[in-house]
C-alpha cells in the first residue's frame, strides 16, 4: 500500500494533487465531472479586493507545448468569493487554498484579512507573480525587498499559513525564495507563468490584446523543475511545484526535484479529467520507482 | 458533461479550406442543440479547438462540423481519417431558444464559417413550422459552401466580398425589409454581428459568438465578452456562445 498522504502547514493532503490557480475557477465546471472530494487541495483563481473584470480579449493563444494567458486576474471580489464560492467547495472532502492578489500592499492585507473568519479555506496562496496586470502582481514578486515585505504584512494580519507564489521572471529564484522564507512565509508555490508573447502573422501584431501573457503547459516544466530543485537546497519550508504537470511521472519529478505536493494547471484545459487520472495513477508510478510514499520521493533528486 | 469519443465516419472538403465531417457518437448527437458546439483535443496540441454543430442525425447518431483550416490544429484535425477517433467534450454552451421562435418569419445571416451552425438550427426551425429566409457571406466563390441545403430550408441570398459569386459586398447589404422578419439569427465575425444587429434595430435577434477558448467550460475567464449585467460580463462558452441582442456589448 502505498502512501499518498502528506502533511504540510495548514493542509493535512490525502494526495499530494491540486488543481493549479487560474486553470480551475472556483471548482463549480470541474465538478460537473467527477467529485471534488477525490483531489488533496483546491488552489481558487487570485481574489482581490473589489470584483475586477480582466483584460480585453484575446486572452489566450496556443504555442508550441503549451499556451499563453493574459486574463488579468478576473474575479468577482474577495467577498464575493467568501459568500458565493468558498461554502460550494467546501461541500466537498478536500482542502481550500485562497489565492490573494491585489494592488498595493495594502490591499494584500485585506483580502487576507477577510480570509481569517473563513474557517473552510486552510491556507493561503499569495500571488506576488501575476505577469498580466499593470498594477500589482509580478512587481511585488521580482524585487526580494518588496516581495518580503508584503510577505510579512500578509502574515500579520492572516491567521492562515502562507504560500508565497513566486515568479520565475527573476534573475535570482533562491534570493526571492530566502526572503520570502525569512519574512515568514510558511510554504513557496513554484513557479507562476513565464512572460511570453507571439506574434499574429496576418495582422502583424501581437495575439493577445494585452500584447504579453503568461506561457504555461509542458514547454515551462524545466523551467520549473530547475527552480524547485535549486530553492530546495536553501530553504526549509515546502514547496508545492507546478508547471507543465500532466502525467503522474511529472508529479514524481517534481516530488525528486524538492517539491513536497503539486499543482496541475493548463492539463486541465486539454483533459478535464487529468487530476483524478494522476491521482489514480500516483501510487503504481511511485512504486515502480521504488518508493512506498510520496514523502519518501520528496527530495530524491538530489543524491544522498 | 463528459468527454467522448467521435469516431470520423466521412471526411469531405466541401470549399476551400473547409473541411465537413460527419462524427458518429449516438450521446451526443441524441443531446446537441442548434447552436452548441464540441471542444475537440487535438494531438500535439495544447488547447482543444471549439467547433460548432453544423447538423445532426438523431437516427444515424452522427453529428456533423465543418471547420475553416486556419492553423496547425485545425490542420491537424483536417488530416485525419475516417475511423479515427476524436476526443471530444460535449456539447456544450447554451444554444439559440428555438421554442421561442415557434412559426415565426426567421432571418439566418452566417458570415463565412458562421453559417455553420445556422443550417442545423434552420433544419429545426423548419421542423416546427418556420418561414426561413438566409443571407450567407462569403469572401468569394470558392468559399461557398451549403448553399443548397439552406435553399431547401427557403429562400436564401449568397454575398460575396469580391463579387465572384452571388450578390457583390457584405451580407448587410442584403438584408430583407425589417417588417418582414419576426426573429433574426446571425453568427459570424463580431463587426458583422455589429453592423447586422444595427441595422436590424428593433427586430428580436440572437447572435453566435465565437472567440479564443481556453477550458472551454467557464473555469478560466478567457473567453469573455463584456455585458450590462450586475457582473458586467458573461463568458461565451458556459453563457454562451448564443446570445439574446442586447445581452452583450459588442
Amino acid at each position: 500500500m502505498i502512501n499518498t498522504s502528506i502533511e504540510l502547514p495548514g493542509l493535512s493532503l490525502k494526495n499530494p494533487i491540486m488543481p493549479a490557480s487560474g486553470c480551475f475557477g472556483f471548482g463549480r465546471e470541474y465538478s460537473q465531472f467527477y467529485d471534488l472530494g477525490k483531489l488533496g487541495a483546491v488552489m481558487m483563481k487570485a481574489a482581490t479586493e473589489n470584483m475586477r473584470l480582466g483584460n480585453p480579449t484575446p486572452r489566450v493563444t496556443e504555442t508550441e507545448s503549451g499556451m499563453l494567458n493574459a486574463i488579468g486576474l478576473q474575479n468577482p471580489g474577495v467577498h464575493t468569493i467568501i459568500e458565493e464560492e468558498v461554502p460550494f467547495l467546501a461541500q466537498y472532502d478536500t482542502c481550500i487554498i485562497a489565492n490573494i492578489a491585489g494592488s498595493t500592499k495594502e490591499e494584500y492585507e485585506r483580502v487576507a484579512y477577510a480570509f481569517n473568519d473563513v474557517k473552510t479555506v486552510h491556507a493561503l496562496e499569495l500571488n506576488i507573480s501575476c505577469p498580466n496586470v499593470t498594477a500589482g502582481g509580478v512587481q511585488f514578486g521580482t524585487d526580494h525587498n518588496i516581495a518580503a515585505q508584503v510577505t510579512m504584512a500578509v502574515k500579520k494580519v492572516s491567521n492562515k499559513p502562507v504560500y508565497v507564489k513566486l515568479s520565475p521572471n527573476v534573475s535570482n529564484i533562491v534570493e526571492m525564495a530566502k526572503a520570502v522564507e525569512a519574512a515568514g512565509a510558511d510554504g513557496l508555490s513554484l513557479i507562476n507563468t513565464l512572460t511570453g508573447m507571439q506574434i499574429h502573422l496576418p495582422s502583424k501584431t501581437p495575439v493577445l490584446a494585452n500584447k504579453t501573457g503568461g506561457l504555461s503547459g509542458p514547454a515551462i516544466k524545466p523551467v520549473a523543475i530547475r527552480m524547485v530543485y535549486e530553492v530546495y537546497e536553501h530553504v526549509s519550508i515546502p514547496i508545492i511545484g507546478m508547471g507543465g504537470v500532466s502525467t503522474a511521472t511529472d508529479v514524481l519529478e517534481f516530488l525528486l526535484a524538492g517539491a513536497s505536493a503539486v499543482a496541475v494547471g493548463t492539463a486541465n484545459f486539454q483533459n478535464p479529467y487529468v487530476c483524478p487520472e494522476i491521482i489514480d495513477a500516483l501510487p503504481t508510478v511511485l512504486k515502480e520507482n521504488g518508493f512506498r510514499s510520496v514523502e519518501d520521493a520528496i527530495g530524491k533528486g538530489h543524491g544522498i | 458533461m463528459r468527454k467522448e469519443p467521435l469516431r470520423i465516419q466521412q471526411k469531405h472538403q466541401i470549399a476551400k479550406d473547409t473541411i465537413e465531417m460527419v462524427l458518429q457518437n449516438n450521446r451526443v448527437s441524441k443531446c446537441a442543440k442548434p447552436g452548441q458546439f464540441i471542444h475537440l483535443s487535438v494531438n500535439g496540441h495544447t488547447l482543444r479547438r471549439p467547433i460548432s454543430i453544423a447538423d445532426v442525425n438523431k437516427q444515424a447518431g452522427t453529428v456533423t462540423l465543418l471547420f475553416k483550416v486556419v492553423g496547425k490544429g485545425t490542420s491537424a484535425l483536417a488530416n485525419l481519417h475516417v475511423d479515427e477517433v476524436i476526443d471530444g467534450i460535449g456539447p456544450i454552451g447554451n444554444g439559440f431558444p428555438i421554442d421561442r421562435m415557434q412559426d415565426s418569419t426567421v432571418l439566418l445571416i452566417g458570415g463565412g464559417i458562421g453559417v455553420p451552425p445556422l443550417y442545423y438550427l434552420g433544419k429545426e426551425l423548419s421542423k416546427q413550422g418556420c418561414q426561413i429566409t438566409a443571407v450567407l457571406g462569403f469572401q468569394s466563390l470558392n468559399y461557398v459552401f451549403y448553399e443548397e441545403q439552406f435553399r431547401q430550408l427557403g429562400e436564401t441570398v449568397i454575398v460575396t466580398e469580391d463579387g465572384s459569386y452571388g450578390l457583390k459586398g457584405l451580407v448587410t447589404a442584403a438584408l430583407p425589409d425589417k417588417k418582414q422578419v419576426d426573429v433574426f439569427c446571425t453568427c459570424g465575425p463580431v463587426p458583422m454581428l455589429k453592423a447586422v444587429t444595427s441595422n436590424l434595430q428593433g427586430v428580436p435577434g440572437y447572435i453566435s459568438m465565437e472567440e479564443r477558448m481556453g477550458c472551454g467550460v467557464g473555469a478560466c475567464f478567457a473567453c469573455i465578452v463584456p455585458s450590462n449585467n450586475e457582473i458586467g460580463y458573461k463568458k461565451i462558452c458556459k453563457d454562451g456562445p448564443v446570445f439574446a441582442v442586447g445581452e452583450v456589448i459588442l
